[in-house]
């Protein structure tokens, strides 16, 4: 049973900053779309569905606002789906477009995904006292932080690991105009002399708060055959959840994750996404996060991630560049980091990546979305070539 | 890839107020029984996607909860939408459509006695221009009954004719919160509340839940002794903006109608998610129905609505009279957004 060949034909993205005080949300994700079906060769007329992704509505406090978007995005007369899947979102949205297309329900998806933060108090939207429930201790930080400590424990990382992260994705940012934060001055002693946030996090080990949005059109392989420009394949897509606290659960390195990454391997081909990845996209929303990923992704051994940081093996240069675009730790309009993720690693392998392209060799790319308390998982693979 | 799709299992919880269960506990039910009368075992069910809304539930991630009461260890196959679970039901449709996975279990739930659920839903009105005006999506229904009426597209008496029958309805369905032997001269008697509203109008504040159970065809036949095939579904959305629609039709539930295929065959039974009487009469015209469609014979969102629930409800119902041997083609219909603005319509068929 073949599913339809899909592949991304389009990416768009506005330029991510603290505060679009020029542009309404429907006036954002409309930037992104436009950009997308131009560089797709499209108009809104050519789409046959549109998904939009967001986190929580509490963020801005519009119930549903694809609702109200509906012009903005060209959804008139045409289906509109909205995911939410908490920080997962923007992976799991274009997981969902590509299941239009798969499933030979449309030719043409428009995934978009967004978040306004300068309209919004993200801590306080995650914070909301609910009765009988215990609170989630004040934002995302405070919630993973504890995580990240657990790590450190058993990982006998020494404390300068996160701070190498915080300055690679900040450097490798300069490189991507879209990014929200360049620091071309940043140092390990600037990250490490930042304030505290949540032990060991410094301000500088924390991604920022983001205005923006990020769109993609997917198509049918007949419809990527038409495309102008260069396509990205879906090689495979998968997504995982587990419960957020039961005894036992292990936190630090999710059951979830592991399984989802194995899921899309097996599907990609992938044996080593060391060696049989060009570059990864990954959700690295605390510094930290980078090699706590590397173990949860399999790109080494348990307890090891940090010694790869600290190699330099994920740099811009090095044998397996994480997050070349400056990742989430430059850019975090939060419901769109993730299809942002997703949307990077299709740019690799289209080659349009610009000056943060890195060398297409294997022809794959890992785009990964993480939410909730670390249960939230969605990851993509794509490549420069069709599947077989 | 074209997999037929059925419905194998359905359950649901109504209540118009639930003071002892939370969500997780409302959903835990519904989840247990429609696992169980699916013959699937957990375990093997490839793909879970439930529908809920935050701010009914007045918190972040009302999704999360909802978790725990699906058992989702070891990890499973999830996702969710910020919508009626009947949109959860499309992807889950999507993804067994794409041959990822041959079952998938769908849920909904929602506890609006908690809060004003019609000013909740007013929030899904434009940000910029609408919302602030702070109109109740009873406000909004209310202007689309009125820009009807003045229309001649329907009158005061076809409401209460659509209540009465709702009501009437509501008395022998076990699930319906509202049940009332009414005549339409009966209602019409009584105050305006909501001009041009009454009360028996208005769909009941109802606390509740829904599962269902989807299997691809071959897994289905093994499975259920009469599985119910979803034929033709589809989703539309209008515009947001209010004085650029023409509120006395529904564009959307039109157009979503004739991508279902209602129109290629004969319906007998119809189940639609009119949350206002006059939505009964608009949809029936949307839909193409005619007067030898029974419609609503549950009574409908009339006497149960569980806010984010009552969709997939229609379609759990529509496939339960199919099951039942009342039809052997029906419709289901979904909608969200103010005034009808977002519909599904899905056409569900025995063998």
């Amino acid at each position: 049973m073949g599913a339809v060949r899909t592949a991304v034909i389009g990416v768009g993205q506005t330029k991510h900053t603290a505060a679009r005080t020029d542009v309404t949300m429907p006036g954002l994700v409309r930037e992104a779309a436009l950009e997308a079906l131009a560089d797709a060769g499209l108009g809104f007329a050519d789409i046959d569905a549109v998904v939009l992704g967001k986190a929580p509505d509490t963020f801005e406090g519009v119930v549903m606002p694809e609702l109200a978007f509906a012009d903005a995005l060209g959804a008139v007369g045409k289906p509109l789906l909205r995911v939410h899947t908490a920080g997962s979102v923007g992976g799991t949205t274009a997981i969902v477009g590509a299941k239009h297309v798969m499933a030979g329900v449309a030719e043409r998806v428009l995934v978009v995904a967004f978040e306004k933060q300068s309209e919004s108090n993200a801590t306080w939207g995650l914070t909301i006292p609910m009765p009988f429930t215990p609170p989630l201790v004040a934002g995302a930080g405070g919630y993973f932080a504890p995580l990240i400590r657990a790590y450190i424990r058993r990982a006998n990382a020494p404390a300068h690991i996160g701070h190498l992260v915080a300055v690679k994705d900040r450097l490798n940012a300069l490189r991507n105009p879209k990014a929200h934060l360049h620091l071309p001055d940043i140092t390990l002693e600037q990250v490490a002399e930042s304030f505290l946030l949540w032990e060991p996090l410094r301000y500088l080990d924390t991604c920022p708060s983001s205005d923006g949005a990020m769109a993609l059109v997917l198509a049918s392989e007949d419809a990527a055959r038409a495309a102008p420009g260069p396509v990205a394949w879906v090689h495979g897509t998968a997504m995982r959840s587990e419960p957020t606290m039961f005894a036992g659960r292990d936190q630090v390195n999710p059951q979830a994750g592991r399984d989802c990454a194995a899921d899309v391997y097996r599907q990609a081909g992938i044996r080593d996404p060391r060696r049989d990845l060009d570059c990864a996209e990954v959700y690295v929303p605390f510094s930290w996060y980078e090699p706590m990923w590397l173990e949860n992704l399999g790109f080494c051994e348990p307890g090891e991630g940090w010694k790869l940081t600290e190699a330099g093996v994920t740099a811009f240069d090095g044998e397996i560049p994480w997050n070349p675009s400056g990742g989430v730790l430059s850019s975090n309009p939060i419901g769109a980091s993730g299809l942002i993720r997703f949307g990077e690693a299709a740019q690799q392998m289209r080659g349009r990546a610009g000056d943060y392209q890195v060398p297409v060799r294997v022809g794959k790319a890992l785009g990964h979305a993480y939410g909730g308390g670390s249960q939230f998982f969605a990851m993509w693979v794509v490549g420069a070539e069709p599947p077989d | 890839m074209t997999r037929r799709v059925g419905i194998v299992s359905f359950a649901q919880v109504t209540s118009p107020c639930e003071r002892r269960r939370n969500e997780v506990e409302l959903v835990i039910p519904v989840v247990q029984e429609a696992v169980a009368a699916s013959g699937i075992p957990r375990a093997e069910i490839g793909f879970t996607c439930s529908g809920s809304c935050d701010y009914l539930y007045g918190g972040p991630f009302a999704f999360v909860s909802g978790l725990d009461a699906v058992g989702a260890w070891p990890p499973i196959r999830e996702s969710h939408v910020e919508a009626d679970a009947a949109w959860a039901l499309y992807e889950a449709w999507l993804v067994i459509r794409s041959g990822e996975v041959d079952s998938a279990l769908v849920y909904g739930f929602g506890k609006p006695s908690t809060t004003d659920a019609a000013e909740v839903l007013g929030l899904q009105a434009d940000p910029y221009t609408v919302a602030p005006l702070w109109p109740s999506a009873t406000d909004l229904a209310a202007l689309a009954a009125s820009a009807a009426i003045a229309a001649g597209v329907l009158d005061e008496r076809d409401m209460a004719e659509a209540a009465a029958a709702a009501r009437r309805a509501g008395l022998t369905n076990p699930h319906a919160v509202v049940g009332e032997d009414v005549t339409a001269d009966e209602l019409l008697a009584r105050p305006v509340t909501h001009p041009p509203l009454r009360d028996a109008d208005l769909a009941p504040v109802t606390d509740g839940s829904v599962a269902v159970v989807l299997a691809a065809e071959e897994l289905a036949r093994k499975v259920c002794d009469a599985p119910v095939w979803i034929t033709g579904i589809a989703h539309r959305v209008d515009t947001p903006s209010l004085g650029a629609r023409d509120l006395t039709d529904v564009p959307s539930a039109r157009a979503a109608a004739v991508a279902a295929g209602v129109g290629d065959g004969p319906v007998e039974v119809a189940e639609l998610a009119a949350t206002h009487s006059h939505e009964v009469v608009l949809l029936r015209r949307a839909l193409g129905l005619g007067p030898e469609v029974a419609v609503n014979p549950s009574g409908g969102a009339l006497v149960a609505n569980p806010v984010v629930s009552t969709g997939l409800i229609r379609i759990g119902e529509a496939a339960a009279g199919i099951r039942a041997g009342q039809a052997r083609r029906a419709v289901a219909h979904a909608a969200s957004g103010p005034a009808l603005q977002q519909n599904l319509v899905c056409v569900l068929e025995g063998d």
